[in-house]
């Protein structure tokens, strides 16, 4: 007994051009396909973001000893440069961050604030000096030339227990937020 | 000799060097039938290969172009003489015969019958021999241009984009990297990709001209010649260690001195005009700035359409003189700005770094 196209269109069966997929099953098939493929492309996806996060990072600590502080001489200190990214710099006087005339050590980033080159430290200009677009900044790290639009950042400083200058690039402080007033963006000696 | 040396040198710093290109652009744009003769455009070339010549008597200016990195530039001068000449030359030739009463050339043109085999196909395999040829006794002759193993710690000094990159290296001199690198940019690429909704000048459809179409031409080998091959070439041959500006005669001192305070716009009037100190509030502190740029897009297209530009909005509608007219006073803002740093040393008119912003 053939059943009545009224009712083939009820249960969904209904398959006006005679073939052998029905409508409800066209759509079934096509949901599975579509499944299957966002499944697939997702786990990639995953794949991926998993990839960006490696299992070893071959960088150096993020906070290191730098030895006492009275073994850096007044300017700039290039030695940490190449291995940490960092200058250590020790001054009479860093009115920036509201010291004036207080003596001791501040940590500068090499990283310059307009694109991420690596400056040079001038010594005989007195200033750093940006290769790629030739932003420069003065001893304390304030931006005054080329198109850098703000001065470089600097790390907490810190005495550690055993008397040495403890560096921390794990915490910055931005002069542009007047966080280089902050107590341990500089060490006082 | 020396004499000749150092006016070049003064030749080639920034606001001569701009006026030159500037200045040049203009003459081509004015006396373009002449300046496109071939004859003209052989004496240009020789003209420039007799300065090369002489000039790489110059140990300085031996060593800049004879850098691997940079004789495709040396080329890039001649290659961009002879094509935009040829296309200019055939778009002169056109104007010409049109003011006549006769056809465009590729008009009588068009009815003849070329083969793709052989006339196509054996020009197209000879070039690729020739090409071929050149690039293998080139690479045998010129090292390539290797520097020491990259390092995260230390940029050569100084340190340059690939050639075709040196023209947005130089914009990022003046703006901020989000302008600069991401803005302008994506502008050149849109506005590029809308000049077929924007222009609606029929003429031109499959022949050379320039009289037909002035504004188009020009604006487009505006942007090509003075912002972007102007500044291929000041990025290759005039920019040195720290990104100073060095003469082509000049020995790249790398402790070369050059003051360059820069000072933002809040600073000169606040600071300079007012005498006083500036205001703690960002939006307060950047307000001339802000006012100034806001003023920059919104009186400047109107001040546009009811003088310089009238017969263009009056064709175009509202809809697209506006794309075309802030694509302008973008392309616009760049010679502006440039100009405004070498001669107040402005550093950016709003400098917001708190948030990023800096125009």
């Amino acid at each position: 007994m053939a059943t009545t196209e009224a009712s083939q269109r009820a249960t969904g069966a209904y398959n006006p051009a005679g073939g052998d997929v029905s409508r409800r099953g066209f759509i079934g098939t096509l949901l599975l396909g579509w499944g299957l493929f966002g499944a697939a492309a997702g786990a990639g996806v995953l794949g991926m973001v998993r990839f960006l996060f490696p299992n070893v990072l071959f960088e150096p600590p993020s906070s290191f000893k730098a030895g006492f502080a009275q073994d850096f001489a007044e300017g700039v200190d290039e030695r940490f440069k190449d291995t940490n990214g960092v200058w250590i710099v020790r001054t009479v006087s860093d009115p920036l961050s509201g010291r004036s005339g207080e003596a001791g050590l501040f940590v500068l980033s090499t990283t310059c604030t307009h694109l991420g080159c690596i400056p040079n430290w001038l010594s005989a200009d007195l200033k750093f000096k940006c290769p790629c677009h030739g932003s420069g900044f003065r001893m304390s790290g304030r931006n005054f030339e080329g198109p850098a639009p703000r001065p470089l950042e600097r790390f907490r400083v810190v005495r550690a227990e055993d008397g040495q200058v403890l560096v921390d690039k794990s915490q910055k402080y931005q002069w542009e937020k007047n966080q280089w007033e902050a107590p341990e963006a500089f060490l006082s000696i | 000799m020396e004499g000749i040396k150092n006016l070049v040198n003064a030749l080639s710093a920034p606001i001569p060097y701009t006026i030159i290109m500037a200045g040049g652009f203009g003459l081509l744009m004015w006396k373009l039938r002449t300046l496109t003769q071939p004859r003209v455009l052989w004496a240009l070339a020789a003209l420039i290969a007799v300065g090369f010549v002489a000039g790489a008597q110059d140990p300085d200016f031996l060593k800049i172009i004879s850098k691997g990195d940079n004789m495709p530039i040396v080329i890039m001068i001649f290659a961009i003489l002879g094509t935009l000449g040829w296309g200019l030359r055939q778009a002169s030739v056109n104007d010409m015969r049109m003011e006549k009463g006769l056809p465009p050339r590729e008009a009588e043109e068009s009815n003849k019958k070329v083969l793709v085999w052989p006339d196509l196909v054996y020009a197209e395999f000879i070039c690729t021999v020739l090409l071929s040829a050149i690039f293998i006794a080139w690479s045998i002759a010129v090292e390539a241009p290797l520097e020491e193993p990259a390092s995260g710690t230390r940029a050569p000094n100084p340190a340059k984009a690939p050639w075709y990159f040196l023209g947005l290296q130089e914009m990022l001199v003046y703006f901020d990297p989000w302008l600069a690198g991401v803005v302008f940019p994506g502008l050149i690429v849109v506005g590029l990709m809308v000049i077929p909704y924007i222009d609606i000048n029929p003429r031109g459809n499959g022949y050379y001209t320039f009289k037909e179409r002035p504004f188009a031409i020009g604006m487009f080998l505006f942007g090509f010649l003075v912002l972007w091959v102007a500044l291929v070439i000041l990025g290759t041959f005039l920019r040195g260690p720290n990104w100073n500006f060095f003469g082509p005669f000049e020995y790249w001192d790398p402790h070369k001195i050059e003051p360059l305070v820069n000072v933002n716009l809040s600073e000169i009037i606040w600071v300079q005009w007012f005498n006083t100190r500036m205001p703690d509030q960002a939006l307060l502190r950047e307000a001339p700035g802000i006012l100034l740029i806001l003023g920059y897009f919104m009186i400047m297209p109107a001040l546009l359409a009811v003088t310089v530009l009238k017969k263009f909005f009056n064709e175009m509608g509202f809809a697209r003189y506006s794309i075309l007219v802030m694509l302008l006073l973008c392309m616009a803002a760049l010679p502006i700005k440039m100009v405004l740093r070498w001669t107040i040393n402005l550093k950016y008119v709003v400098a917001i770094p708190e948030w990023f912003f800096n125009i």
